[in-house]
């Protein structure tokens, strides 16, 4: 069974941090074959497994940025499908990997699951894992098409090593009309925070509007823990960090094995976003806030005191 | 469809709405779901149980709704359309779209379309916009970016797809003008601002705008403004494309999550911080 893994990467040619990681899956379901998009160069190195790269040229004269909108990475897609004889892609969950899988499920009849967080293969047929109503109960669904797009979290799987890239296949595809229609008007790509990737972090703090805008507390203890710095949607409306870090139901989803919360009151739609973490520690000094209801260690507190008190002693112990 | 009418900016509008265009239509699609805050169970067929009988607008809808309706009002005389599937008790949603200012409403109401996945769901949606259409060619498509339901964002994509025009998602800024629609979107990686020629569809995020709340007369006006409820006969979708039959994925297995267990809530008297690190150093979570 060939397993394309659609290889997300930056406009530079990056491959994002989820790239090995859906490699690594692809490899326990069949035949991995990774399909790369766009004029980026390719890497050196790629993640290892792979038994072939197909990469994508997107002719088009008309919008040299143009070539990661939806509706042409879906065409790219579906070309080395049709190419390759494909019965399982796998794309990272991401809200622009959602539009390409919406188009490969509305015009090529695949079937969709979104935001799993495993996936293998049951008697010939792809059944994949993931939680739903905001991480409250797990489900496993099985794709009934003969092309299963499977749309994986970040984190679902151990990332493979990189190695030599492997052979390489060349594809062309002239975007559609409506690949064509969309004019990418303006495109900042936005640098990194030197902090992993929020969605597929292993350790997450999150501030919320009790924060007052001071991250600084949060700062130390994520330099601490290794962690990524996520937020409410308060704390990115009122500015006080990048959109991006929004955790939660309109935002981005973390599972990660320790979530931390600071001055976060645990709302419905924040909640969406997190309940799934394996631990969840939260630090608020309202006793009735919402979140120390799905709290595994809660403490009534002020984060400016307990945070730093928090950094400190994993200093002391850890030497 | 097909359609952007032609030219003419209208008189005395400030600059930052100016219209070119004389008239559009707008459907909006909203979806009735059960409320957030209540709890939500899945059924024994790992549907989610619609019955609780607290469902309410799906919430980014009114942002959908909203931006509809601003969109509409620049552009001076716009008919806006809501558009729903689902249940008997769906047509709340749409009544909410028509409190919130919408002309008229379409239910899509039949047994067969249950259990319809979001492609299916799309599929369905995608008929109606074309019946509507018959009437006169549809512009705009405007949806929410998400169901708090299902929450796979699958729709608008699928549903644009559908219909053979541009989808521009996840939009926390939208302007219509010179017959296209401007979109400024905040992703994963970037910041983008797209523009597409009219026909398209836009899905917005709930920071796109904050949603009007119906004064006490809208509501009553909103008692007088129709609403067709169509049929999947009406529609021309053979039943076995869609709902559970036509579903290409089929839910296995639905459980709750088992509540955690040995929790701590502790009362900071001075050394909650340091308590906190010997908790992630035992637990090996430090
Ligand atoms: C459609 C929709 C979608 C949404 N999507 C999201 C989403 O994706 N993500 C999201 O986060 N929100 C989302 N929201 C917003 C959400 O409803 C809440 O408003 C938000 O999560 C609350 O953020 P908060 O916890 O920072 O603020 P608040 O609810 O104001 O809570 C702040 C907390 O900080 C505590 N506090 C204050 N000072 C201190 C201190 N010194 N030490 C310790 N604790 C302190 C307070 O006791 C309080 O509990 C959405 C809302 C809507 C309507």
């Amino acid at each position: 069974m060939t397993v394309l893994v659609l290889l997300d990467h930056t406009d530079a040619g990056e491959p994002r941090a989820t790239a090995p990681e859906l490699v690594a899956l692809a490899c326990s379901l069949g035949e991995a074959e990774g399909v790369w998009v766009g004029a980026a160069p390719l890497p050196a190195q790629l993640p290892s497994g792979l038994a072939r790269v197909h990469r994508v040229a997107v002719a088009n004269d008309w919008a040299p940025e143009g070539e990661h909108v939806a509706p042409v990475v879906s065409e790219a897609v579906a070309a080395v499908v049709d190419a390759t004889g494909a019965s399982v892609v796998l794309l990272a969950s991401t809200f622009e990997n959602k539009d390409v899988a919406a188009r490969l499920g509305a015009l090529h009849g695949a079937g969709v699951v979104t935001d799993a967080d495993s996936v293998a293969v049951e008697h010939g047929t792809v059944v994949a894992g993931k939680t739903v109503l905001a991480g409250t109960w797990t489900t496993r669904v099985e794709v009934v098409a003969p092309l299963a797009v499977v749309l994986v979290k970040a984190g679902a799987a151990d990332a493979a090593e990189p190695a030599a890239a492997p052979e390489v296949v060349e594809h062309a595809v002239a975007p559609s009309y409506v690949g064509g229609l969309v004019e990418v008007v303006e495109r900042t790509e936005r640098a990194g925070t030197g902090r992993p990737d929020l969605a597929s972090a292993q350790t997450v703090i999150v501030g919320g509007r009790g924060t007052e805008g001071d991250f600084g507390p949060l700062e130390e203890l994520a330099d601490e823990l290794g962690a990524a710095i996520g937020a409410t949607r308060v704390a990115t409306d009122e500015g006080w960090i990048a959109r991006e870090a929004q955790v939660g139901q309109t935002g981005v989803t973390v599972s990660p094995r320790l979530y931390i919360g600071a001055g976060v009151s645990g709302a419905v739609h924040h909640r969406g976003g997190m309940q799934a973490a394996g631990t969840i520690v939260a630090v608020n000094n309202d006793p009735d806030a919402p979140i120390f209801e799905i709290a595994d260690y809660g403490i009534v507190g002020d984060l400016f005191e307990v945070l730093p008190q928090a950094t400190a002693e994993l200093r002391r112990l850890r030497g | 469809m097909s359609i952007v009418r032609g030219g003419g900016t209208k008189v005395g509008q400030p600059a930052r709405c100016r219209v070119t265009f004389p008239a559009v239509r707008i459907v909006v699609a909203v979806k009735h779901v059960p409320d957030i805050q209540a709890d939500r169970t899945l059924g024994q067929d790992g549907r989610l149980a619609r019955d609780g009988g607290d469902g309410t607008l799906n919430e980014v809808d009114e942002n959908a709704v909203e931006a509809a309706l601003v969109v509409a009002e620049s552009a001076g005389g716009a008919e806006v359309i809501a558009l729903t599937m689902g249940p008997d008790d769906a047509v709340d949603a749409a009544r909410r779209a028509l409190q919130m200012g919408a002309d008229s409403a379409v239910h899509v109401l039949d047994e067969a379309a249950a259990g319809s996945d979001a492609l299916g769901t799309a599929h369905v949606l995608a008929a109606a916009v074309r019946k509507i259409a018959e009437d006169g060619p549809v512009d705009l498509v405007v949806t929410g970016m998400a169901a708090t339901d299902g929450l796979t964002s699958l729709v608008p994509a699928a549903l644009a797809a559908e219909l053979g025009i541009v989808a521009l998602t996840l939009a926390v800024d939208v302007t219509v003008a010179d017959g296209a629609v401007v979109v400024r979107r905040e992703l994963d990686h970037a910041d983008e601002t797209l523009r597409a020629a009219l026909p398209a569809l836009v899905s917005v995020s709930d920071r796109a705008n904050e949603a009007r709340y119906p004064n006490f007369a809208a509501i009553m006006a909103a008692r007088k403004k129709p609403v067709a409820v169509w049929s999947l006969a009406d529609l021309g979708v053979p039943p076995d494309e869609v709902g559970s039959a036509g579903a290409r994925t089929r839910i296995l297995a639905a459980e709750p999550r088992p509540a955690r267990k040995d929790r701590v809530l502790v009362t900071d008297t001075g050394d909650a911080g340091a308590q906190l690190a010997a908790y992630l150093v035992e637990h090996k979570l430090a």
